[in-house]
């Protein structure tokens, strides 16, 4: 058995520090060690957007993503986007639209839709699509996502310009 | 799948008027929204056990072979190895069928796919599987289990395996053919027929005639969520297992049945599902993940399927070969049509032909007709259902050909449909005569739509050419099997509404609402939960668009035991007569009293005794579901590749509860059917190894793929459904294909009959028939 190594990371906003072993992606670790199990598993291997978290900025799938590259790096999963008491407007958006069904791709949705936000705050339906192309959903046929997307960035841009 | 080919009778036959509802056909939040938006909801990869240890099964390198011998003793020396079995730990079961499900199950050949006995029948067969403490040490044990194999010939497609002297799966097998046993080894399972009238008469009478065949390759379901149990044997021989099924009971029956035992030693924990679409109604990983745990001393065990394992090691759906040849009158009129259809099962009897078999032509009012269909195993995967099981491929085909007869006359492909469609009254392909539906609503729709209307788009780039297409779908759906919802008055006036349906997109919220406009309260007075199989009564599977049919009378005739006893509970309150309260929108009165129903429930209490109500029910009812949809396609001719521009989707749902997961419901299965249509099928080398089975590589849509899809409700009520409900799941993945093929076709000329439409496909189909365009 590989010898763990401790990792500091800020995940949430929250320090934390765990130990995993080498070989362990941060998918892994975050469901298995840390038990933040809303970021999900579709694929293991990139293709599917499930897994996907916001690492220092930057949207990753962290089933590419080692445990121990989180050394020093702020994380934020599905669990640490809304507000004390709330939701965040995505999170509302995607439940006025009815966009998820069976939900599991939903954490990825959001957080991948987040981070389009984050950069691009007035998209455009192409540019939605083309940003949300690694998420992968098999039941909605994506309408209602994107119409969520959409919508969310519109209140986003009041509440920004308030 | 179809209700019975026999009668249909006993269904109560309820009024449905046209009626004003205060809470269907509203848009509420579903109950469970907010734990899936924040990550809190617990799917079946979620669950976290004390001392759980990780389970991974060994699969078959091979598409064909006889297993030799076994050996796992070094797997089991590794440390934290700490079981292994193999199916020498599975009884060998007898080759009985049983009704499962919407489907018939041989509980020796699912015991055989779950862990292969004497051969491995397909590339992926899972062979033996290993817990151990931590995923890697399980995944180097499979590493050293070692397995010897005689590897043989194999056959990948029905036409292979039908030929004579093809190598044979199953040595027992025997053909049924209309109901007489065969006498050689084979690998056709069945042959049956649908006939009416007269062929020749029929084809005497066309002006037109048009005979093609078609050919389907295997797509998967391709849920996001991989397949994952989660088993404990406890030392008291009491099992509980988590996991994520389309129905708990079925996954019960079939956990006793593979391990010998009575139900009532089985427990099923349904967690939060990610998708099934039919694949999720069979067992793959429960009984292992069993017998994981008992022969590892009584520890939680998780096994949870990689991609791969998906894509190989469970139920994709059928590829095909469909012949149709059909006939018309120079007035659009249908005199005849034969059809003959073989669809895959994979390494086991059951493919959805049946299914297929009525989906083909049963839109249609058909005098003189024969349909002749094959169920032949593979060395494939088991299939399983996948929505409208069977009917993608065969609508492909008898759409396509419908409408290049429309084509050929100069009709209007709507208007040919409108001069054919099936309405109340005609009598099935397959038997039965049609209740109320509403086909030809969706017709007329179809061509009123402002899609349809307007002119095709221009190019966007110059030379790629445009074309659109329209197609329809019937789907018989599952108006029967057995629900039982419990119901519970709590004394702050909510109401527990405890059920046994998976809810797999939002069925919980539309339950709530049938019973919230039964009982005259709001949606988010009700409090949805779906329990595992002690908790509730039987209940079948969430599949054959039944939950929101089914469950949903289950609903209603427990809310309306609710309302008599809320009344009684008033007419002790006023001392009057039961019978001179009434009840009406939430308030209960008589002549000088009135209450509503929230304060009788506190005034109630809890100390008199709960107002509560348990129903099982099985409607053996109605409720055929239909859909038109049109399309709008752009190919590029250098490249063979179709890109969507424009898609509609009409369907009667009968009456929409949600309106919006309805929508949901033909927007994702459209998405499917567009998938299937252009892109998706497994790829298998010369040794029948899937070359294929990752998502990048199998291909699905991706949200840039698609344009919106524009979900066009019809609502003609069910007169089966206290509210007219229809099932709406399947169906909208029926008309896709097809109609994307007719679109193609008014592009370039050329007639696709070959799924999926892919670059490659349609390239080969523009150098082919290049020079025969219409
Ligand atoms: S699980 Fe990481 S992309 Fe699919
Ligand atoms: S909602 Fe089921 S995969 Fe997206």
């Amino acid at each position: 058995m590989a010898n763990k190594t401790a990792v500091q990371a800020t995940i949430n906003g929250e320090d934390v520090e765990f130990l995993c072993e080498p070989h362990q992606s941060l998918l892994e670790v975050l469901r298995d060690v840390l038990r933040l199990t809303g970021t999900k598993e579709g694929c293991n291997n990139g293709n599917c957007g499930a897994c996907n978290v916001i690492l220092d900025g930057v949207l990753v799938n962290s089933c590419l993503v080692l445990g121990v590259e989180a050394q020093g790096k702020r994380i934020t999963t599905i669990e640490g986007i809304a507000p004390p008491h709330g939701l965040h407007p995505l999170q509302q958006k995607f439940l006025e639209h009815a966009a998820l069904q069976c939900g599991i791709c939903t954490p990825g949705f959001i957080i991948s839709a987040k981070a389009l936000l984050d950069h691009k705050p007035h998209p455009s339906e192409h540019e939605v699509r083309h940003w949300l192309a690694g998420n992968l959903c098999r039941c909605t046929g994506y309408d209602k996502i994107v119409r969520a997307v959409l919508d969310a960035a519109d209140v986003m841009a009041v509440e920004v310009s308030k | 799948m179809e209700t019975p080919v026999a009668e249909q009778a006993k269904a109560t036959e309820v009024s449905v008027e046209e009626r004003h509802y205060n809470i269907i056909g509203t848009r509420p939040i579903r109950h469970d929204g907010a734990d899936k938006v924040t990550g809190k909801a617990l799917y079946g990869a979620d669950v976290r056990l004390n001392g759980m240890l990780y389970g991974k099964v060994l699969r078959s390198p091979h598409a064909h072979a006889r297993i030799l011998s076994i050996d796992v003793s070094r797997a089991l020396a590794l440390p934290g190895v700490k079981a292994v079995v193999t199916s020498a730990d599975l009884a060998t079961l007898d080759s009985v069928v049983s009704r499962v499900g919407e489907g018939a199950v041989n509980w020796r050949y699912l015991s055989n796919n779950i862990l292969a006995s004497d051969k491995v029948l397909y590339h992926g067969h899972a062979v033996a599987a290993v817990a151990a403490t931590s995923l890697n040490a399980a995944n180097e044990a499979l590493n050293l289990i070692d397995v010897q194999y005689e590897p043989l010939p194999c056959v990948i497609t029905a036409v292979q395996a039908m030929r004579p002297g093809a190598p044979i799966l199953l040595q027992e097998l025997r053909t049924n053919e209309l109901g007489a046993r065969g006498e050689i080894p084979t690998n056709i399972a069945s042959h049956d027929q649908n006939m009416r009238g007269d062929l020749e008469r029929g084809f005497a009478e066309a002006a037109v005639i048009v005979e093609r065949e078609f050919t389907t390759g295997i797509v998967h379901q391709g849920y996001i969520e991989p397949h994952t149990a989660t088993a404990v044997w406890g030392t008291d021989d009491q099992i509980t297992i988590w996991t994520s099924t389309q129905g708990a009971h079925d996954a019960r029956r079939q956990v006793a049945e593979v391990l010998q035992l009575p139900v009532s030693r089985i427990k099923v924990i349904p967690m939060e599902i990610g998708g099934g679409f039919g694949g999720k109604t069979v067992i793959y990983l429960e009984p292992v993940a069993a017998l994981l745990s008992w022969k590892s001393g009584n520890r939680p065990v998780q096994v949870t399927m990689s991609r791969f394992e998906v894509f190989a090691g469970t139920g994709p759906t059928s590829s095909s070969v469909i012949k149709v040849k059909m006939g018309s009158a120079s007035d659009g009129r249908i005199t005849a049509a034969q059809v003959t259809m073989a669809y895959a099962a994979g390494a086991f009897p059951g493919s959805p032909v049946g299914g297929a078999m009525s989906v083909i032509l049963n839109a249609y009012r058909m005098e003189n007709v024969q349909i002749d269909g094959y169920d032949v195993v593979t060395n494939t995967p088991r299939v399983a259902a996948y929505r409208a099981p069977g009917g993608t491929n065969a609508a492909f085909a008898s759409e396509s050909v419908i409408d290049e007869l429309a084509c050929k006359l100069g009709i209007d492909p709507l208007e040919m449909r409108r001069i054919n469609g099936a309405k109340e009254g005609d009598r099935r392909v397959d038997g039965p005569l049609i209740r109320r539906i509403g086909y030809l609503e969706t017709v007329e729709k179809a061509r009123a739509s402002a899609h349809y209307q307007s002119p095709l788009p221009a190019p966007s780039t110059p030379g790629l050419k445009v074309g659109r297409g329209v197609a329809s779908g019937w789907w018989g759906n599952w108006p029967g099997g057995t629900s039982s919802v419990s119901v519970i008055v709590n004394n702050d006036g909510t109401v527990n509404l405890i059920e046994g349906s998976t809810d797999i997109g939002g069925s919980r919220v539309a339950m709530a609402m049938q019973l919230a406009e039964t009982l005259g309260l709001q949606a988010a007075d009700i409090k949805p939960m779906v329990v595992d199989t002690d908790s509730v009564g039987y209940n079948d599977v969430t599949a054959g668009s039944r939950t929101t049919y089914s469950t949903g009378i289950a609903v209603h005739k427990a809310g309306l035991s609710i309302i008599q006893q809320m009344r009684e509970r008033a007419a002790q309150l006023w001392d009057v007569e039961s019978a001179s309260v009434d009840y009406a929108d939430g308030v209960i009165s008589s002549k000088d009293n009135h209450i509503g129903f929230k304060e009788l429930a506190r005034k109630v209490g809890d100390g008199d005794g709960n107002v509560v109500a348990s129903i099982s029910i099985s409607p053996n009812g109605d409720g055929v579901a239909l859909a038109t949809h049109i399309v709008d396609v752009e190919v590029d001719e250098e490249t063979g590749k179709v890109q969507i521009l424009r898609y509609t989707a009409v369907q009667d749902v009968g009456t929409a509860i949600h309106p919006a997961y309805v929508e949901g419901q033909i927007q994702g299965g459209a998405a499917q059917g567009i998938g299937w249509a252009l892109n998706e099928e497994y790829v298998y080398d010369q040794q029948g190894r899937l070359l294929n089975g990752s998502l990048l590589d199998y291909s699905i849509p991706t949200a840039l793929d698609l344009p919106m899809i524009e979900a066009v409700i019809v609502e003609v009520p069910n007169p089966t459904h206290p509210f007219g409900v229809r099932g709406v799941g399947e169906v909208p993945i029926v008309p896709p294909a097809g109609a994307v093929a007719n679109a193609i076709a008014n592009a370039t000329g050329v007639r696709m009959t070959v799924l999926p439409m892919s670059p490659q496909h349609v390239l080969e189909a523009l150098w082919t028939q290049g020079n025969e365009r219409v």
